[in-house]
């Protein structure tokens, strides 16, 4: 499984990434899309939606099956990535790179993983 | 294989209309079509071989043994069809007086009395025309309810736990609730704790089966609806797998409110493409009144008629649902009796626990023992030291002449086989089936590579699923 030093983690599987003035980036882990296999789907949320902590603000559907994806921080959506609605399969490619939504306002978060933590915890849950 | 309107060809035909001999009426020009509709013109005679070539190039219950985990692919026994096809049923209309079809509203009210029996239910609509239609309505009958008492503003949430049916927690979102997913144990059971915590003054209701996915019978089941209850909910019974119990145990005195049931499963009425299929929903005395209408009860002079309910939450289809699936299902019910009812029930957990038995020594089975009517396999240690996934396995099995299990669900189990061989196999198609699940199973060890080019045999090999998935053309374009 790809990990990268510069995302947190969280144990739902969703990677974190803090672009400065309290923006954060979300996107779901390597190893979640492995999990899932091939994305055929994504819903998406919409800007200025409400994300809460342990609450899901997503799905994607695989061909296996449909499963939310949750936010690990509370905050409001400033951004959406679009262009995942029309090619979800970007997620399989780079996971980490495809960002799914940007969020600014947090206001908490969750215990947040390191890489090394988060590859443990996978191997465990896998 | 070309489609029938690749094989239509012009002017050719397969109808001799005898002259026409009453008066010619002609449509009003507002409901007229604009175009005539593309219909395929054949001959019969290839009308008939397109057909039968589709029904060459697919896999039914008649075909062989068809082990689709959750879906109760029982034998559909002749019977049902003779009674189906009586002249009596078939010829009716839905807008007939009631005094010319009482024995229609007979089958109504005689099926509804059965399955009230079976189920521990007081009532039942027969309007839903499939298990997610049954679901939301129950659900709508939930919300009736709540809204009865003047707490739907309050109570908006249904509870359903990690090991649901997929089917649930979109029923729920459908009828306008909002779904909490509380996490189950490993064998699916409820959580206890969970439950608890997740009940409150917003629980609308609990949404679940028993047994449970992975086919387990959830002990606490009493506690889990007074958990519930006392918070105000109600519990919703998914009936997908009544046929692990029917006969032996009832939701309705498991403390379940609301159920639905699937004819075209567990009452042997034809599931799929062989449908259509129909969703029942029973419910307790005090929901009666919010059942969709039109419902037969007998009235005073001794003739059936249809109720007036003024709470009804309205009709869910049109007219009684799928009336012949119905005539089907207690045609079933009558041939079986009261005895023959558990005596199904308990062939099937007997030969759902036979064949897993038969297979623990090479197929890692989610749970090690104690399923009721189905079993779910988890291939994930293959597929981690073999690179063999259970879609693998599946299309293996496609090879030698069996349909796959349901694959990928419950999706609590990874990589997961769900086994459902129901009552009707012989102990002989057990033992064949357990033979080629072991000759895969054998392959698959030996050589691993040669499981993703499977199937070999099958009219038609790997489909490009995430192709169809991602780019679907869901219609033929003239």
């Amino acid at each position: 499984m790809e990990l990268r030093d510069n995302v947190k983690y969280a144990k739902t599987h969703e990677w974190v990434k803090e672009l400065g003035d309290g923006v954060v980036e979300i996107g779901i882990t390597d190893f979640a899309q492995d999990a899932l296999g091939d994305i055929v789907f994504i819903n998406l949320p919409e800007v200025d939606d409400e994300v809460v902590m342990e609450t899901p603000f997503c799905d994607v559907e695989s061909v296996k099956a449909v499963s939310d994806v949750y936010s690990p921080v509370t905050g409001v959506i400033c951004q959406v990535n679009e262009e995942l609605a029309d090619n979800p399969a970007l997620i399989n490619e780079s996971a980490f790179d495809a960002w799914i939504i940007r969020v600014k306002d947090v206001k908490e978060h969750e215990d947040f993983l390191s890489a090394e933590e988060y590859e443990t915890f996978a191997n465990e849950e896998a | 294989m070309e489609l029938v309107f690749e094989k239509s060809r012009a002017g050719r035909g397969g109808q001799n209309l005898p002259p026409l001999d009453v008066p010619e009426t002609v449509i009003p020009e507002e409901f007229a079509r604009v175009s005539a509709p593309r219909l395929p013109e054949m001959a019969e005679v290839d009308i008939s071989r397109h057909y039968t070539e589709l029904a060459k190039r697919t896999h039914g219950v008649n075909d062989g043994f068809y082990p689709l985990g959750s879906c109760t692919m029982k034998y559909n026994p002749r019977i049902n069809e003779e009674a189906a096809a009586l002249p009596g049923f078939t010829k009716l209309h839905p807008l007939q007086p009631v005094h010319t079809v009482q024995g229609a509203l007979d089958v109504l009210y005689l099926a509804e009395q059965y399955l009230a029996e079976i189920t521990g239910m007081d009532r039942f609509t027969f309007q839903p025309s499939a298990g997610a239609h049954g679901e939301y309505a129950g659900l709508l009958l939930i919300r009736a309810y709540h809204k009865d008492r003047g707490e739907l503003e309050q109570r908006k949430k249904i509870i359903v736990p990690d090991s649901a049916h997929g089917t649930n927690p979109a029923s729920a979102v459908m009828a306008g609730f909002t779904v909490v997913n509380i996490p189950s144990l490993d064998n699916g059971c409820v959580d206890l704790e969970a439950l608890r915590a997740a009940c409150g003054e917003d629980t609308a209701g609990l949404m679940l089966t028993n047994p449970n996915t992975v086919g387990i019978f959830d002990e606490n089941i009493l506690d889990i609806t007074r958990i519930v209850h006392e918070a105000g909910g109600l519990v919703y019974y998914d009936g997908a797998n009544l046929n692990a119990v029917m006969g032996v145990a009832r939701p309705g005195d498991m403390g379940f409110d609301v159920v639905h049931l699937n004819l075209h499963k567990t009452f042997s009425t034809p599931h799929g493409g062989g449908g259509p299929g129909s969703g029942p929903v029973g419910c307790k005395e005090f929901l009666a009144p919010f059942l969709p209408r039109p419902s037969v009860a007998e009235s005073t002079d001794g003739e059936l008629a249809f109720l007036d309910m003024p709470k009804s939450i309205g009709k869910v289809r049109s007219f009684y649902g799928n009336f012949l699936v119905v005539v089907k299902a207690l045609t079933y019910m009558m041939t079986l009796g009261a005895e023959g009812i558990r005596e199904a029930a308990q062939n099937a957990v007997l030969n759902a626990n036979y064949m897993a038995s038969r297979l623990s020594d090479l197929y890692p089975m989610a749970r090690e023992k104690g399923v009721m009517h189905e079993f779910v396999i988890t291939l994930e240690k293959l597929h981690k030291e073999k690179g063999v996934s259970a879609l693998d396995v599946a299309k293996g099995l496609l090879d030698n002449g069996i349909h796959p299990p349901t694959m990928y669900f419950p999706l609590i189990v990874h990589e997961a086989l769900m086994v459902e061989p129901t009552e009707t196999e012989s102990k002989d198609s057990l033992d064949e089936a357990i033979a080629i699940f072991r000759k895969v199973y054998e392959q698959a060890a030996a050589d691993p590579e040669s499981m993703h080019e499977m199937p070999l045999h099958t009219p038609v090999r790997r489909l490009d699923e995430v192709g169809a998935a991602r780019n679907p053309r869901l219609k033929y374009e003239f």
